[in-house]
């Protein structure tokens, strides 16, 4: 299972892509929502690792609208609760994880991406 | 005794049939309990809250069972399908990857705020089947690896090295990587319960955790261990009973079908194909399980 959570700390790990290698952009994705006990202190202490525009433009590519363009500066529960949803509650189970730097598509099966590199792409 | 990892790599060596053995084994269980306690103890995190960590070389999931009891939100990487396989199985909380550590990281800077490494290391100074040198693969490894953690935290690997050499080689790359820390024995004196943590630090640490902590000395020191598997067993029993009541409750969405995609069954299985005709021995039979798709739940 990709959460969203993981996903925005995801970039192409192939050698030499350092530009557009992030976000992973999903494909033909089959999505599965599970319910998941809110930590909303967690979710707070993560706000500044994540990349809000690229959470907002993968939340939307899948389908969830609820989070606002901008990253709000003093998040109310309701917004900490959709995003709560939003990170821990989507998970991509099946579809690609392509870069747009490179190329290269990740596969993901049964929930598990494959992130493994043909040997000229494993950088130095 | 020759050890697993000079015998063949890693995905090769934990297939079908070693992973399902491996996890099974309640021996295993609660060595791998134990050293991932201690390895979190060594973490240092702030207590009493959840934190995002990486588990480098997850297998089947023995070790993040732990970090899922103490509510840690987790991605796990293995480079063996086998061991995965049973991980989903097993219903863990962690995000997997199909994930070979030698070809370092691409998580973005400061994604983790601490990784553990429960009896994989020693893997990284052997047989693989790529072309790249042990050394050049653990600088990668412990290079990227150093880039994704916050600053502060640590990583604590517990790990079984064949020498004194393979100790001076890794704690060296980790250096070179830009890590502090060092190297903690436990109950050094004991043939058994002797147990190695390369404990490394990123950045400026609390005041009064900046010094390598010290080793365990005497098996006394741990007698709640006994009641720490009791109250892990009673905890586990609870999560099925949990998860089998919400069983079948299927709410999926989306949905769209793919076209022309790997499904995972076939590439686990072309993955073991590609052993077979690469003339590997030990490559595990294709079993009912391989690849089989989990099972949705709340
Ligand atoms: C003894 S198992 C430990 C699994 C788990 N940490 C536990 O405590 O049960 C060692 C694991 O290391 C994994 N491993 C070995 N080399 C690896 C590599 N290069 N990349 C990722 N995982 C690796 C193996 O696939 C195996 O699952
Ligand atoms: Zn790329």
């Amino acid at each position: 299972m990709v959460r969203l959570i993981t996903h925005n700390m995801l970039a192409c790990h192939v050698r030499n892509c350092n530009k557009d290698n992030f976000p992973l952009i999903f494909s033909e994705v089959e999505l599965v929502i599970r319910e998941t006990p809110e930590n909303l202190d967690f979710i707070r202490r993560f706000l500044p690792k994540l990349d809000w525009t690229a959470l907002v433009d993968t939340a939307r590519s899948l389908g969830d609208t609820t989070l606002p363009d901008e990253q709000p500066v003093e998040m109310t529960d309701d917004q900490l609760r959709a995003l709560h949803h939003v990170l821990m509650e989507m998970h991509v189970e099946e579809g690609n994880m392509t870069c747009r730097g490179c190329g290269h598509v990740y596969p993901i099966s049964n929930g598990i991406p494959n992130m493994l590199l043909a040997e000229h792409e494993v950088g130095r | 005794m020759s050890r697993p990892e000079e015998i063949s790599p890693p995905e090769i060596f934990y297939g079908d049939t070693e992973a399902s053995k491996y996890t099974s084994n309640s021996r295993i269980q609660t060595i791998q309990a134990q050293m991932t306690e201690r390895a979190l103890e060594l973490l240092a995190l702030p207590p009493d809250e959840s934190a995002f960590l990486l588990d480098i070389g997850c297998g089947s999931g023995l070790s993040g069972e732990i970090l899922d009891e103490e509510g840690h939100v987790w991605v796990g990487v293995d480079i063996a399908p086998s061991m995965l396989e049973v991980a989903l199985e097993r219903e863990v909380e962690g995000d997997l990857f199909l994930h070979d550590i030698g070809q370092g990281f691409g998580f973005r800077p400061g994604t983790f705020d601490g990784a553990i490494s429960i009896s994989v290391l020693q893997w990284l100074l052997n047989a693989d089947s790529t072309s790249h040198s042990p050394s050049a693969r653990l600088t990668r490894f412990f290079t990227t690896l150093h880039a994704s953690l916050r600053n502060p935290s640590r990583a604590v690997f517990q790990f079984y090295p064949s020498s004194d050499d393979q100790v001076t080689m890794i704690t060296a790359a980790a250096q070179r990587a830009g890590f502090g820390g060092g190297i903690v024995v436990d109950y050094p004196n004991s043939k058994k319960a002797r147990k190695m943590y390369l404990c490394l630090m990123v950045g400026q640490q609390q005041p009064d955790q900046s010094r390598i902590p010290q080793g365990l000395q005497h098996e006394g020191q741990v007698d709640n261990k006994r009641d720490k598997a009791r109250k892990r067993d009673e905890i586990q029993n609870e999560r099925r009973r949990r998860r089998d009541d919400k069983a079948g409750q299927k709410r999926g969405k989306g949905g769209k079908v793919k076209g022309g995609q790997v499904n995972p069954k076939e590439w686990i299985l072309k993955k073991k194909d590609l052993y077979r005709t690469r003339g590997k021995e030990g490559v595990p039979r294709d079993s009912k399980y391989t690849a089989r798709k989990r099972r949705v739940q709340f």
